[in-house]
């Protein structure tokens, strides 16, 4: 089983990526349960959302306190929360930052952090800051977890409000592409 | 990779929440009226009806009203002009609706109504929980409870199937959890349509009563009182129900295995019983929390603990025999409620499984346990320590009940 918490904040559509990974999964043969985090939800204000996967099916519908991966979406919303809580010794990292791994804060227990600039990317194809399926492309480079064309298979089964399904398509083949993936070496948690 | 990789883009697996699941259920039931009204936790199963209804998925009125009496009140007409009917409500809205929710069993109608359990206010949250749903169980509906988003999307054919079954015509609530089912998404594999319509079969809802201009008849007439024909008759109303709701355990028990012989996928009707062949303690579960209580026990079983599971799916009318036998040659029992039994200082699943065991020759001692209220997660390290507890009991110690699972949360 491998866990995934994603944070982001209000407005930026975690969650829905979090529904988009699960799908991407389930076509390639993968059990998923996606829980996302409840509060009074408000645009801006911090948002987690919860996505397990196995190959057997999964029964508990619980939340993540020991996630195997965590992506964020937001470059600041670490300022306001600890996004590493409970992660497992030897997890991936995968941030949301046009800043170099030497200038961030990083737990040790750490063994990959992957970034992407994923504000600009977003600023280039939304011409708004939606980072969410760029972060997803960003996670399939990083892990390996997932393949791109199982997320643009679950992209085209989406149903966008407001953003243009050819567009997140780019977003997610971009995210992929433009993602730095450094190797840490890992200290005991 | 397994073969769900073969899936094409137009199968009929879906990757949903829970109350889509429900919604799809509802429309592969092929509801001819359904009324709504907006409330967390259920607020985007009634969108989904209300997107499936403009896209011509579904073939149903919808009644947009301005409250859950209302939403409840034209379904009373709907279903007594023979339609069938469809709607969902959680918490608030229930409290509501309950002028006419109280009515609907004696009016015998067939309706399926979803509850999305949420738990009540004071003190104010919108998150899930059981207490609604708890709160009416005295009602004289029909309540199943739900463990995953795919037997939602199941239970509510079932559902319609044993609520107009001629020797039941009563009202069901498919109670799923509100939060971890309502927002939880996971593969739901959607039955085909012919599939829920064979099973169904003609649909004659309303044999018994049918409001129509032509042919006026009354309906609920004024009866009771202390004198004249009046209370017998009023008894024979009450006997009915009762009656009904008897019978209804059979027609569950049937109307789940046709299900399963049609779709390959029988769910318990009354209750599931996990590993308890040789189980020396037991917990009973209802709802979502199901899965993790089995996890648990898997753990626990690793351990050389001898733990077994007892789940609920139809809490009313209460499987009272079945419960008996399953927990009859344990030594100790931890049910775990999601909601509180305020009179007596436990929670309600407790309070029915207690009154079940009466019939056993031998006294079983029993501690209830209480998380999940108010949104709250129950993980397997809480099945872990309710294991630990009901294995304590079991050895003779004393166990102060009702434990409060996320008392001490942080």
């Amino acid at each position: 089983m491998h866990e995934v918490r994603i944070h982001g904040r209000g407005g930026q559509g975690a969650v829905m990526a979090s529904g988009i990974l699960a799908a991407a999964l389930v076509k390639e043969g993968r059990h998923v349960m996606a829980i996302p985090a409840f509060g009074f939800e408000r645009r801006g204000a911090p948002v987690v959302a919860f996505l397990r996967f196995d190959d057997r099916p999964i029964r508990r519908i619980t939340n993540i306190y020991a996630p195997d991966t965590v992506i964020v979406i937001d470059p600041t919303v670490a300022r306001s929360i600890d996004v590493f809580a409970g992660m497992k010794a030897g997890g991936t990292l995968v941030q949301s930052t046009k800043r170099a791994v030497s200038d961030m804060a990083l737990p040790p227990h750490l063994a990959r952090v992957a970034t992407c600039d994923a504000v600009g990317i977003a600023m280039s194809i939304f011409r708004r800051p939606i980072t969410n399926t760029i972060m997803l492309g960003a996670f399939a480079r990083a892990t390996g977890r997932v393949g791109v064309d199982s997320l643009v298979a679950a992209l085209e089964d989406t149903d966008f409000r407001d953003a243009g399904l050819k567009q997140n398509i780019e977003a997610v083949r971009r995210g992929f592409d433009e993602t730095e993936i450094t190797q840490l070496a890992v200290q005991a948690a | 990779m397994s073969q769900a990789a073969a899936l094409s883009r137009d199968s009929r697996t879906l990757v949903i929440d829970g109350n889509e699941a429900a919604a799809w259920g509802a429309a592969l039931s092929r509801p001819d009226v359904v009324a709504v009204y907006p409330i967390t936790p259920q607020s985007s199963l009634v969108e989904y009806l209300a997107k499936f209804i403009a896209e011509g998925k579904m073939d149903a009125e919808l009644m947009d009203v301005e409250g859950e009496h209302s939403v409840l009140s034209v379904l009373h007409g709907a279903c007594l002009a023979g339609g069938r009917t469809y709607s969902a409500t959680s918490a608030q809205g229930l409290a509501y609706m309950f002028e006419p929710y109280f009515r609907t069993p004696g009016l015998r109608l067939p309706m399926v109504v979803s509850l999305v359990t949420r738990d009540s206010v004071t003190p104010c949250c919108v998150w899930g929980g059981q207490q609604d749903a708890m709160t009416v169980k005295e009602v004289g509906w029909i309540q199943m409870y739900c463990e995953t988003q795919q037997e939602i999307c199941d239970s509510i054919p079932i559902a319609y199937k044993v609520a107009e079954h001629a020797d039941v015509m009563l009202p069901v609530n498919v109670c799923h959890d509100g939060n971890y089912l309502s927002y939880g998404v996971a593969r739901v594999d959607l039955p085909e349509q012919e599939v829920v319509d064979a099973f169904l079969g003609e649909k004659n809802v309303n044999w018994h009563a049918c409001l129509d201009p032509e042919r006026p008849m009354a309906v609920d007439p004024l009866t009771g009182g202390a004198g004249g024909a009046g209370p017998s008759m009023f008894v024979r109303y009450r006997k009915g129900q009762c009656a009904g709701m008897s019978a209804a355990l059979d027609v569950i028990v049937a109307a789940h295995e046709d299900w399963g012989r049609r779709t390959g996928r029988y769910w318990s009707p009354l209750i599931e019983e996990y590993r308890m062949e040789d189980a020396e303690v037991a917990l009973v579960t209802i709802g979502s929390m199901t899965g993790a209580a089995k996890d648990a026990v898997d753990e626990a079983r690793l351990d050389g603990r001898r733990v077994g599971l007892v789940k609920i799916k139809t809490f009313r009318p209460f499987p009272a025999k079945a419960i008996a036998a399953a927990l009859s040659k344990v030594k100790a029992i931890g049910v775990v409620d999601r909601a509180v039994n305020f009179g007596w200082n436990c929670g309600p699943v407790f309070q029915e499984v207690l009154a079940a065991l009466y019939a056993l020759p031998v006294r079983v001692p029993l501690v209830s346990f209480i998380g999940g209220l108010a949104g709250a997660d129950i993980t397997p390290e809480h099945f872990a320590r309710s294991i630990a507890d009901t294995i304590r009991l079991a050895a003779g110690e004393q166990v102060s009940s009702p434990v409060w699972l996320n008392e001490f949360d942080k």
